[in-house]
């Protein structure tokens, strides 16, 4: 059926997996935003870069890689402190370790063969137009644990990320929070950097939850605006990169530009209207 | 257990430290039902941990504690709280009726969905404090004495029979400081809540409360104010001479920084 719809399985399989990861980043980064953690999901994206050459290396499935370091690191910073609000150092050295280690593995893979060099590149600008249905498997089993979880966390963080000294008043458990939530990031940047890349990943994960919270001032509203528009822009990337230009151009580099003018939109509109949505 | 351990609050020979240094000690006091007691005394005092060990946040190096003849918890239904600081992220969105909804269900895990006995409950409560008129406004764009009262519903929204409320004059006007002092003695009255209040300036509050706490130098007094706030009652406490003076129907506390 979708074959018919979309003309090829390749298309298919990416607008399904565009729309799962837009879908799940935009709902975990109106989180991200709000708890101004955008840092740290930078980070995870590295670590996640390192996750998956390791496992290149290894021979391993490479979400495996990206979610064995991931949920490490997601412990790690939570063992760190409360939140990763302002801790800007202990982050910016773990990722540029991270960056580091991956540029070792990746160093080591791609010397093996040219098909190797060419999957460094898949990792760092994603594979969208070549996954498979095993990753679109995957990625909806991350996808639904991470919204899973956020559904039976979300009252507590909200509180806990708007009014931390309420909240912890009225004994909600601010550590054991951050560290699930820094879990569902993990799953998220995974899942992400499995289909867009490593550097796009922070394009869809804060560009719509950004300019959602600048359209609406309601919770509920800037979670489904945040993820209605990061859906759009995957989408609309996809199309773009088919259909659009005489020459095909990446979809990332659409998906990009979109989600920066998405944002740059917002912000004109938050100095007019106020974010009365 | 003694009538006493059934108050909202009652301390024995309580000390509390922080850091390997004691911040109070021998601090015996009951609070009754519906009190209005203001919290004084200098920076360092412990006024605000003497908050938080009610709240559960911090134990006691000696002595019992008592909130409702049981020991303090984490999370207590029966304590509202209002932060010095709410460190509230003012470029964000969140309306000033979300803020109250967070003293309902705020700490509750589960997916949980809006209904109109939770809007309903809002609503009353934003009501009871007058902040009816903002309900819906973002809170980024409130002022000081409006976040107030929104911070009052918040805390009253889930029935306590005791609220701590700390330093919410810091930052208002004087206008607004007697507007919100005003709102707490009416709603301590209808509701019958026992309020301790810490403040800087004991003036505008003398109309309305009942008895003073005043910290310093790691010992306590309690008392009416007019007992408290006295040259000997200070000096004793801080061990050096202090004066009280009283001009225009105000109190000034002289030779100590309040």
């Amino acid at each position: 059926m979708l074959k018919v719809l979309f003309g090829s399985q390749m298309l298919a399989h990416a607008f399904l997996g565009g729309g799962l990861v837009g879908l799940v980043a935009g709902i975990v980064g109106y989180f991200l935003v709000l708890r101004a953690q955008a840092f740290a999901a930078e980070a995870f994206t590295d670590i996640g870069f390192a996750g998956a050459t390791g496992a290149a290396l290894l021979g391993v499935a490479s979400l495996a890689g990206m979610l064995a370091f991931s949920l490490l690191a997601a412990a790690g910073l939570g063992i760190l402190g409360d939140r990763a609000r302002g801790r800007d150092v202990e982050i910016g050295m773990v990722l540029s370790f991270a960056l580091g280690l991956g540029v070792l593995f990746l160093g080591l893979y791609s010397r093996s063969s040219a098909t190797h060099a060419m999957s460094g590149i898949n990792i760092l600008f994603g594979s969208i137009m070549t996954i498979n249905s095993t990753d679109i498997l995957l990625a909806t089993a991350c996808c639904a644990t991470a919204l899973g979880v956020l559904a039976l966390v979300h009252r507590p963080l909200l509180f806990a990320s708007i009014d931390p000294a309420g909240a912890e008043a009225r004994g909600v458990p601010m550590r054991a929070l951050s560290v699930a939530f820094l879990a569902i990031v993990a799953l998220t940047t995974a899942v992400c950097v499995l289909l867009v890349g490593i550097l796009l990943s922070a394009s869809l994960l804060i560009a719509p939850a950004a300019a959602a919270v600048n359209f609406t001032n309601r919770p509920a509203r800037a979670v489904a605006l945040s993820a209605l528009m990061a859906v759009a822009i995957t989408w609309l990337g996809l199309v773009l990169a088919f259909y659009g230009a005489v020459r095909p151009l990446p979809a990332g580099f659409y998906i990009a530009t979109l989600a920066a003018s998405t944002y740059a939109v917002s912000l004109v509109f938050r100095k007019f209207q106020g974010g009365r949505i | 257990m003694s009538l006493e351990a059934e108050n909202p609050v009652f301390l024995r020979e309580v000390r509390i430290g922080f850091a390997g240094r004691v911040i109070q000690e021998e601090m015996t006091f009951a609070i009754e039902n519906g009190e209005f007691i203001a919290v004084l005394g200098p920076n360092g005092a412990g006024k605000t941990t003497l908050l938080k060990l009610l709240l559960g946040l911090v134990r006691p190096e000696a002595g019992e504690v008592w909130v409702f003849g049981r020991k303090p918890r984490r999370g207590n239904p029966a304590i509202g709280y209002a932060p010095q600081f709410r460190t509230l992220d003012t470029n964000f969105g969140v309306r000033a009726r979300d803020l109250v909804g967070f003293g309902l269900d705020g700490h509750r895990f589960g997916p949980g969905f809006p209904s109109r006995k939770r809007r309903e409950l809002i609503d009353r409560v934003i009501e009871e404090v007058g902040a009816a008129g903002y309900a819906e406004a973002p809170v980024g764009e409130l002022s000081g004495g409006e976040r107030q009262k929104l911070s009052l519903a918040q805390v009253l929204i889930s029935n306590p029979g005791l609220v701590l409320l700390d330093e919410p004059l810091a930052n208002l006007d004087m206008a607004a400081a007697r507007e919100i002092i005003g709102l707490v003695g009416r709603l301590r009255v209808s509701r019958r809540v026992a309020v301790m209040l810490v403040t800087h300036d004991i003036n505008p509050l003398l109309p309305h409360i009942d008895r003073v706490l005043y910290l310093a130098n790691g010992r306590s007094a309690i008392g009416a104010p007019q007992s408290v706030i006295t040259r000997e009652t200070l000096s004793s406490l801080y061990n050096h001479p202090v004066d009280v003076v009283e001009a225009m129907g105000k109190k000034f506390v002289l030779g100590v920084e309040t």
